[in-house]
C-alpha cells in the first residue's frame, strides 16, 4: 500500500507537474508498494491508451492507408475531377463568409456580455450557446422552416428574388448557425480577464471609444479571438447535417466537401470518398497544430 | 473599491462596439435571423395542430424507436465516456510518456473532423473490409461507436484543468491519515473530479442526442434497428413531413435541454455545500 | 485649474457611495482625499476625471461645469491604483499613446517623451514592455504617460497601494518634489493617513460618502472635529468617550501626586519608537508612546508599577 499520499492510479514515474519534487521526496521506498504502484501506472496506462488506440487513432491511420494504399495518382486524380474541385472551392467560399460574420458577431456580443449592464444576460447567454446543444439537422429544419419556401419568409422572400435554401446563402446560413458559438465563448474570459483599466486609462487619455477599441481592447483579447476563429473555422469546414438539408446536395452546385464525401460513398466511389476524407483530415489535424501552438502561446503570455 | 471597479465595468462606458444602439442592434438582427426566428419556427411548427397532432407524429412507431434508440445509446455512450474520459485525462495529467503531447493534441480529433469523416474513418477499421475482421456496420454497435468517437473530447477536456488544479497535498493529508489509495480516489479525488466529469457528461449527452454526420454512414439508418432519432427528423424532411420532423426534434431538443438544466442545477447545488 | 465639487451625490443601486459631498480644490494644490474602504474617495475621484457622472450636484473644472462631459475632454491626467499599462506596447509608446491619439507629429511626439521619461527617470527603458517592469517603474511610466498631454489636473487613485513599503515611501517624495516642479492641481486617493499626512498640502476625509474634515495635515491632527478623524488620523487611546494621544501621555519618573498609578504589561521597542501597553488602576488599558532615551532614562520594564499623568481628554459632542 502506498503511502505517499499519490491514490490509487498513477505515480508520475517523471517529474511531470510542478509538484513533483515534494512527491518524490515524500515516496517511502517500500519496494513492494512502489511495484505495485507502478504495476497499477502502467496498467490504467494501457486502458486509457489502448481504448484511444481502438476508438481514435486505428481508425485514423486505416482512413491515411487505405486512402493511399493503391498509390498517389489514383488519389491525385479523385481530388482534381470537376466535382471534387467544386465541392472544395465551395466549402472554403462558405467558411470565407461565415467565419468573419462570426467573428465581428462574437467580438462584439463577448463586449455586450462582459461589459454591458443590462437585465437578460443569462437568456442572451442561452440563445448564444443554443447551437452547440441542437442537432445540425434540426437547425437545418428550423432553417427551412423560416427560409424556405414554405417558410415565414418564404413568401417575402420569393417576392425579393433572393433564394436562400437549396443554394449557397442558405449554406452559409445554416454554416454560421452551427459555428456561432465560439468566438463569443473564447473572447468573453480574455476580455473580463484584461479589466477595464486600460480602456479608461485611453479614455482619460483622450482616445474616442473607436481607437479605444481598436487600440487598446482588440491587440488585448486578440488571442482569445484567433483560438475562437480556430474552432470555428473547423467546425464550419467540417458541418455536414445542416448544410445536407437546406443544401439540396445538387452536385457541383450545393456540394460542400463534406457532402461530397457522402456523395462519393453512397456511389460507391470509395477512392473518391477518401480522398475527400483525407483532405478534411487534413484539415482538422491542421486545425489541431493551431489549436496546439495557440494554447501554448497563450499560456506563455500569462506566464511572462 | 469595489463600488468604484463596479461601476467601472460598463454602466455607460461600453468601448466602441456593443455601445452605440446601432452596434447593438445589428448584434440583435444577426441573432434574431440565425437564431431566434430558426427556433420559434421550430416552435410553432411543431405545435400547429395543437396536442394531438404533436402527439401523433411522435408515437409513430418508427419515430418511437428511433427516440428510444437515441436516448438509450447516448445513456450508455455518456457512462461510458465519464470513465474512459476520467481515466484518459487521468493519464494525459499525472503520468508521463513519450508521445504524450501528441496524444493529448489528438484528444481534440473528432472535435475538427468533420462528421462524415467521422463515419468514414470508423468504417474503415469496424466495416466491411476491416482488417480486425471485426464488421459492426449496420448494427446498433455501430450506432454505439459513432457516438463514443464525436463525444470523446468532452469529458477529458472538462476534466482535465480540474485534475491539473487538484492540490495534491489533499490527497497527501488523506494518505497520512491512514487512507488507503482505493479510499483516496473514492472520497477526495472522485468527489472533486464529480463536478468536472458531470458537465462533461451533460455536453456529452447534448452532443451524442443530436449527432447526425457519423451516423449516416455506418449504421445504415434501418428504421426500428439502427435508425436515430435524427436521421428519422431527417427522413421526415426528405418526406417533405416537416411537421412531424418538427415534432420529433422538439422531443431531442428537450431531452438535451432537460439534461443539461438538471445537470447544471445539480452542480450549482453541490458547489454551494463544497464553496 | 481649481476644481469645484458642489453637493455630487452617487448611489450604486442600493449602495449610498456619496451623499451631498462638496470640495474645493485650489489651483496648483495637492491633495489627499483620505478614508477608509467604501468611505467614497475613489467614486469621488473618479467622478472628478469623468469616469463616472453623479446622480446629483456638479463638477467643474476651472470655469467650466463638466458635470456630464465624457473623460475624455475634461483634460485630466489618471494614474490607477494597478497601473492600466498597455502591454502590447512598449513604454514609449505608452508615453506617447495621448499624443498619437491627438495626431500629433512624430518628432514632436518623440521629443516630449524623452523629455518625460527623463523626468520620470525611465530613460533608456523606452523600448522595453509594460511585463518587463517593475511595479515602481510601471508607475512612473503611468505618471509620464498621464502629463504627456498637459493635463490640468493630476489624478491618482491610490497610486502606491500596490507597491513595497520601500518603494512607495520612494515614489512619496518624488510625487511631492515633482508636483513643486509641475504646479499641476493634483488629486490623490489613499487609505494611509501617513502618506497623505506626509504628501499633501490639504486633506480631505472622508467616510462613508460623507466629508468629516478638509483642511492642513496639521490642523487636521491637532484640532480633528470629530472622533472619527481623530482616530483615523494618528494613534489614539479611548478611555470611554474621552480620546487620548499615546505621545500626549507623560510616564514621571516619580510619583508626585499629580498622575494616576499604572501597571507596565509590555514594553514593545519598535527602533526609535518603544511602545508602552500599560493597565491603570482601574483595570483600564493604554498605552503609550515614548523614545529610546525617555525609557531608557525610566528603565521601563512588565511588571514595574509607576505613575502617568493623562493629559485633558478630547471628548467630542456625539
Amino acid at each position: 500500500m502506498s503511502s505517499s499520499g499519490e491514490g490509487a492510479l498513477p505515480i508520475p514515474g517523471a517529474p511531470s507537474a510542478r509538484r513533483s519534487s515534494t512527491r518524490s521526496a515524500a515516496r517511502p521506498p517500500a519496494a513492494a508498494g512502489a511495484r505495485a504502484a507502478r504495476r497499477r501506472q502502467l496498467g490504467v496506462r494501457a486502458i486509457a491508451l489502448g481504448y484511444l488506440a481502438l476508438l481514435l487513432l486505428g481508425p485514423v491511420a486505416m482512413i491515411f492507408y487505405r486512402t493511399f494504399e493503391h498509390g498517389i495518382s489514383p488519389v491525385l486524380n479523385a481530388a482534381t475531377t470537376p466535382s471534387a474541385t467544386h465541392a472544395f472551392w465551395l466549402s472554403l467560399e462558405i467558411v470565407a463568409i461565415a467565419v468573419p460574420l462570426n467573428t465581428i458577431f462574437g467580438i462584439g456580443m463577448a463586449l455586450l456580455l462582459e461589459r454591458g449592464r443590462f437585465w437578460g444576460k443569462a437568456a442572451l447567454g442561452v440563445l448564444i450557446d443554443l447551437p452547440f446543444a441542437i442537432s445540425p439537422v434540426v437547425v437545418g429544419l428550423s432553417l427551412v422552416l423560416v427560409y424556405g419556401k414554405t417558410g415565414w419568409l418564404g413568401d417575402w422572400l420569393a417576392e425579393q428574388g433572393i433564394q436562400v435554401i437549396f443554394s449557397v446563402p442558405g449554406m452559409v446560413l445554416a454554416t454560421a448557425v452551427v459555428s456561432l458559438p465560439f468566438v463569443v465563448r473564447e473572447t468573453m474570459p480574455v476580455l473580463r480577464e484584461l479589466g477595464v483599466d486600460a480602456e479608461q486609462a485611453a479614455e482619460t487619455l483622450g482616445a474616442s471609444p473607436w481607437q479605444t477599441f481598436l487600440r487598446i481592447t482588440l491587440p488585448g483579447i486578440r488571442w482569445g479571438v484567433v483560438y475562437g476563429v480556430v474552432l470555428t473555422t473547423a467546425r464550419a469546414l467540417g458541418e455536414f447535417g445542416a448544410v445536407s438539408i437546406v443544401s439540396g446536395r445538387i452536385e457541383e452546385q450545393t456540394q460542400t466537401l463534406p457532402l461530397f464525401v457522402q456523395d462519393r460513398f453512397e456511389n460507391f466511389d470509395s477512392t473518391g470518398a477518401y480522398t475527400a476524407a483525407v483532405v478534411l483530415a487534413l484539415l482538422a489535424l491542421g486545425t489541431l497544430l493551431a489549436m496546439n501552438l495557440l494554447t501554448r502561446i497563450t499560456r506563455r503570455r500569462t506566464e511572462a | 473599491m469595489a463600488a468604484g471597479r463596479r461601476a467601472g465595468f460598463g454602466g455607460l462606458r461600453l468601448t466602441a462596439r456593443g455601445g452605440s444602439l446601432l452596434g447593438k442592434g445589428l448584434l440583435g438582427i444577426y441573432l434574431t435571423v440565425l437564431v431566434l426566428l430558426p427556433i420559434a419556427a421550430l416552435l410553432a411548427k411543431s405545435s400547429t395542430g395543437g396536442l394531438d397532432a404533436f402527439w401523433r407524429e411522435v408515437s409513430n412507431p418508427e419515430a418511437v424507436a428511433a427516440i428510444k434508440l437515441t436516448l438509450i445509446a447516448s445513456v450508455i455512450v455518456v457512462a461510458i465516456n465519464a470513465v474512459f474520459g476520467t481515466v484518459i485525462a487521468w493519464v494525459l495529467v499525472r503520468d508521463e510518456f513519450p508521445g504524450k503531447g501528441i496524444v493529448n493534441a489528438l484528444i481534440d480529433l473528432p472535435f475538427a473532423l468533420p462528421t462524415i469523416v467521422a463515419g468514414v474513418v470508423l468504417l474503415a477499421l469496424y466495416g466491411k473490409d476491416s482488417p480486425l475482421g471485426i464488421d459492426v456496420a449496420f448494427t446498433r454497435a455501430a450506432v454505439g461507436l459513432a457516438l463514443l468517437f464525436v463525444t470523446l473530447p468532452f469529458v477529458v477536456r472538462s476534466v482535465q484543468p480540474v485534475l491539473l488544479e487538484l492540490d495534491l497535498a489533499m490527497e497527501e493529508a488523506a494518505a497520512s491519515l491512514g487512507a488507503s489509495p482505493l479510499t483516496v480516489l473514492r472520497r477526495i479525488v472522485l468527489p472533486t473530479l464529480a463536478p468536472a466529469i458531470i458537465s462533461g457528461v451533460a455536453l456529452s449527452f447534448a452532443r451524442a442526442v443530436g449527432e447526425f454526420g457519423s451516423l449516416v454512414l455506418i449504421t445504415g439508418n434501418l428504421p426500428f434497428k439502427t435508425e436515430a432519432g435524427s436521421v428519422y427528423i431527417f427522413g421526415q424532411i426528405q418526406n417533405e413531413n416537416l411537421a412531424a420532423a418538427a415534432a420529433v426534434s422538439v422531443v431531442l431538443l428537450l431531452a438535451a435541454l432537460l439534461v443539461l438544466a438538471l445537470l447544471t442545477l445539480f452542480l450549482r447545488r453541490r458547489s454551494q455545500h463544497v464553496l | 485649474m481649481a476644481i469645484e465639487v458642489s453637493h455630487v451625490s452617487k448611489r450604486f443601486g442600493d449602495f449610498v457611495a456619496l451623499d451631498d459631498v462638496s470640495i474645493t480644490v485650489g489651483d496648483g494644490a495637492l491633495t489627499a482625499l483620505l478614508g477608509p474602504s467604501g468611505s467614497g474617495k475613489s467614486t469621488l475621484l473618479r467622478i472628478i476625471a469623468g469616469l463616472e457622472t453623479p446622480d446629483q450636484g456638479e463638477v467643474v473644472i476651472g470655469d467650466e461645469d463638466v458635470t456630464n462631459a465624457p473623460a475624455r475632454t475634461r483634460g485630466v491626467g489618471f494614474v490607477f491604483q494597478h497601473y492600466a499599462p498597455f502591454k502590447h506596447m512598449t513604454v514609449h509608446d505608452n508615453v506617447a499613446f495621448g499624443l498619437s491619439v491627438r495626431k500629433r507629429p512624430k518628432d514632436e511626439i518623440r521629443d516630449r517623451v524623452e523629455e518625460l521619461l527623463g523626468l520620470v527617470r525611465l530613460d533608456g527603458l523606452a523600448k522595453r514592455y509594460p511585463s518587463q517592469l517593475s511595479g515602481g517603474q510601471l508607475q512612473r511610466m503611468a505618471l509620464a504617460r498621464a502629463l504627456a498631454v498637459q493635463p490640468q489636473v493630476l489624478l491618482l487613485d491610490e497610486p502606491f497601494g500596490a507597491l513595497d513599503a520601500q518603494v512607495r515611501a520612494e515614489l512619496r517624495e518624488w510625487l511631492r518634489r515633482l508636483h513643486e516642479e509641475i504646479h499641476v492641481t493634483t488629486i490623490f486617493v489613499t487609505h494611509d493617513q501617513e502618506e497623505a499626512m506626509e504628501v499633501a498640502e490639504q486633506i480631505v476625509v472622508m467616510n462613508r460618502g460623507r466629508i468629516e474634515q478638509a483642511g492642513a495635515p496639521r490642523e487636521l491632527y491637532e484640532s480633528p472635529s470629530n472622533e472619527f478623524v481623530m482616530s483615523f488620523i494618528g494613534p489614539v487611546n479611548r478611555l470611554g468617550d474621552a480620546f487620548v494621544r499615546p505621545h500626549d501621555i507623560q510616564i514621571l519618573a516619580e510619583a508626585d501626586g499629580t498622575g494616576t498609578e499604572a501597571l507596565v504589561e509590555r514594553v514593545v521597542h519598535l527602533g526609535f519608537e518603544v511602545r508602552v501597553e500599560l493597565k491603570l488602576h482601574d483595570g483600564r488599558e493604554i498605552w503609550a508612546q515614548v523614545t529610546r532615551e525617555v525609557a531608557q532614562e525610566l528603565e521601563l520594564r512588565e511588571g514595574q508599577i509607576l505613575s502617568v499623568r493623562l493629559p485633558a481628554p478630547r471628548v467630542f459632542a456625539s
